[in-house]
């Protein structure tokens, strides 16, 4: 029977690791998503398990880096200012292809900033963030049930591509608690790592694994493979959450926890007799755009809502391609819009 | 006719691209030797570096993962967790080692992480076109100190067997060099034991060869040897640092 519980949003993120088989786990603390390392500490020991605490952000991803090449399922997580010190890590985990999934919690910035909720690394973790032309697949859970469900599905996607796939979480998500429902048992992508270097055994060539090629032509071509993945990933691997956008007066898009503080201002609005439409995008690379396409010319006007000083909204006017207004609302440094701002903002936009 | 001298299995054949007399082909070799010997090729992993042996997974027949810049040691730890009976090596340079790494290699010593490294040591930044590395000798003139090494301006040098050696977790630790036969036989057998004190999983393991630079020191390479032997051994001196009577 599948088990319910009430847990906190940074522990299901470890507990859903361990059930989608992930044995390897390297970080380095720092507010708001240590859970996840407390959770990983007490019970990776139990589960013949790898928990390493490392010397810095740095040697985290490499050594996840490592362990990805090694063929095992494995993961980090991490903070905004840790998160920029794992970006080296990043870029040479997409170059050498190499699956694994990072856990981005996001506090707000610059800097040391503080350890609020915020939506600031939108950027970061999906235009790239390290040197070189990538991305990684980054996915948006709202709800600990979605943080359950996104995490098994990071790892079989990092499997099924060979990549990087970002959770980004923000402190509010990560400390929340919520009932969640696990399934007995997890559906795993199977891949047999002929690639990876576990030792050859005799019993075959040596592997190699790296992401420096000297030569142009031979670099063109990794890049245009990773390019061609990329675009299979954007046609296969689309997940949005579209609501009340059929006749809407205005469309408001937002992702994570913010898109919660939407659907209740849908209910206020509808009050007014205003039709708010949200569409949440869940990948937020792939981006939905397909969704902003079909609404592009239904509402008035499209208002995106973040926790950031404008990130998304560039994604969603690219995707509208100025079919309809797009308007944006933003909070910074952790605070957090009310409904009834959002509403006024709405009313603004709509002129009511 | 019987054969008394061949390429090691380990080794893949393939022509190395290293400057005219420079050591690292014979290091190579050493540790390709090694690997025969102990019969372990199949399961040995090895950590490539930055700098001038970054392609050497070119040239080892066992799989090979290449690290970024000073993080060898942070990759080797991450597919020693993953596969612990194999065996897992790291080959860096000092600029890769003892600057920029300078804290993976720290912490994977403390750790006493069971893997070995093979620290190439000439004194300066080969691949990047002769900078100054933090082993550069006090006075030594590179792109970098065209004045010479100055203290007062550039620090000291770092003598990474003697740092490495206080820490409890590195339980094998020598410094050997490639100048003359007598010392590339004595590199070899401690290559050979850093590996077989990793297969006991007694610790962290370090070998420290120190290597000529032809090129960017300016000097053939036969007086490179000289070089080595007259200018980098007092500062450098050869030995084991720790773990001398160790039973492996």
């Amino acid at each position: 029977m599948a088990e319910k519980l009430l847990m906190k949003g940074n522990e299901v993120i470890a507990e859903a690791a361990l059930r989608a088989g992930c044995r390897h786990y390297f970080g380095y603390p720092i507010t708001p998503q240590t859970e996840i390392a407390h959770y990983m500490a007490k019970v990776m020991p139990k589960v013949n398990g790898t928990f390493l605490q490392a010397e810095s952000e740095v040697a985290a991803i490499n050594m996840v880096y490592g362990a990805a090449a090694a063929g095992a399922r494995v993961m980090t997580s991490s903070s905004s200012p840790g998160v920029s010190l794992k970006q080296e890590g990043i870029s040479y985990i997409a170059g050498a292809e190499l699956p694994a999934v990072l856990v981005n919690i996001v506090r707000c910035g610059p800097g040391l900033g503080g350890i609020q909720a915020a939506q600031c690394d939108y950027f970061q973790a999906c235009k790239g963030g390290g040197h070189g032309d990538y991305k990684n697949i980054v996915l948006a859970p709202s709800s600990v049930q979605e943080l359950y469900e996104l995490t098994v599905e990071a790892f079989n996607l990092a499997d099924k591509y060979r990549m990087l796939v970002i959770i980004l979480g923000d402190g509010m998500l990560g400390q929340m608690m919520e009932a969640v429902e696990f399934k007995d048992k997890e559906e795993i992508y199977q891949d047999d790592k002929k690639w990876a270097c576990t030792g050859t055994k005799m019993q075959r060539e040596s592997n190699d694994i790296t992401s420096i090629y000297i030569q142009p032509e031979v670099l063109e071509g990794l890049n245009n493979k990773l390019q061609a993945k990329y675009r299979q990933i954007e046609q296969n691997e689309v997940l949005v959450e579209t609501y009340n956008c059929e006749d809407a007066d205005i469309i408001v898009t937002a992702y994570g926890t913010v898109a919660r503080i939407i659907k209740n201002v849908i209910k206020m609005a509808d009050k007014e007799g205003i039709k708010v439409g949200l569409i949440r995008p869940i990948t937020l690379y792939p981006f939905p755009t397909a969704a902003f396409e079909k609404y592009a010319e239904t509402p008035k006007a499209f208002l995106s809502v973040e926790l950031s000083a404008g990130q998304m909204v560039e994604d969603v006017r690219l995707a509208i391609n100025g079919k309809c207004p797009v308007h944006f609302y933003g909070r910074t440094g952790g605070v957090i819009p009310s409904q009834l701002e959002v509403l006024n903002e709405i009313k603004k936009i709509l002129n009511k | 006719m019987a054969i008394v001298f061949e390429r090691p299995h380990a080794l893949k054949e393939k022509e190395l691209h290293y400057c005219p007399g420079c050591t690292h082909g014979i290091i190579h070799r050493l540790v390709a030797e090694v690997i025969d010997e102990l019969d372990i090729e199949g399961i040995t992993i090895g950590v490539s570096p930055v700098g001038c042996a970054y392609n050497n997974y070119e040239y080892f027949n066992c799989d090979m993962v290449q690290a970024a810049h000073g993080r060898a040691p942070a990759v080797a730890t991450g597919i020693k967790r993953v596969h612990p009976d194999n065996y897992v090596f790291t080959y860096q340079g000092d600029g890769d080692l003892a600057a920029i790494g300078t804290a993976e290699i720290v912490h994977a010593a403390a750790r006493g992480e069971k893997i070995t490294t093979i620290f190439v040591n000439n004194a300066i930044y080969g691949m990047t076109s002769g900078q100054m590395a933090p082993t550069t000798l006090v006075g030594q003139v590179t792109t970098t100190s065209p004045y010479g090494r100055k203290p007062e301006i550039h620090g000291f040098p770092i003598n990474v067997c003697e740092m490495l050696s206080t820490l409890e977790g590195a339980v094998y630790v020598e410094r050997t060099s490639v100048h003359d036969v007598k010392n590339i036989k004595k590199t070899k057998a401690a290559i050979k034991k850093a590996f077989q004190v990793q297969n006991a999983k007694k610790g962290f393991s370090i070998v420290e060869v120190l290597s000529t630079c032809p090129t960017n020191w300016g000097i053939n390479p036969v007086d490179s040897l000289k070089w080595l032997e007259e200018n980098m051994i007092p500062h450098y001196p050869l030995g084991v640092f720790k773990g001398k009577d160790l039973e492996v």
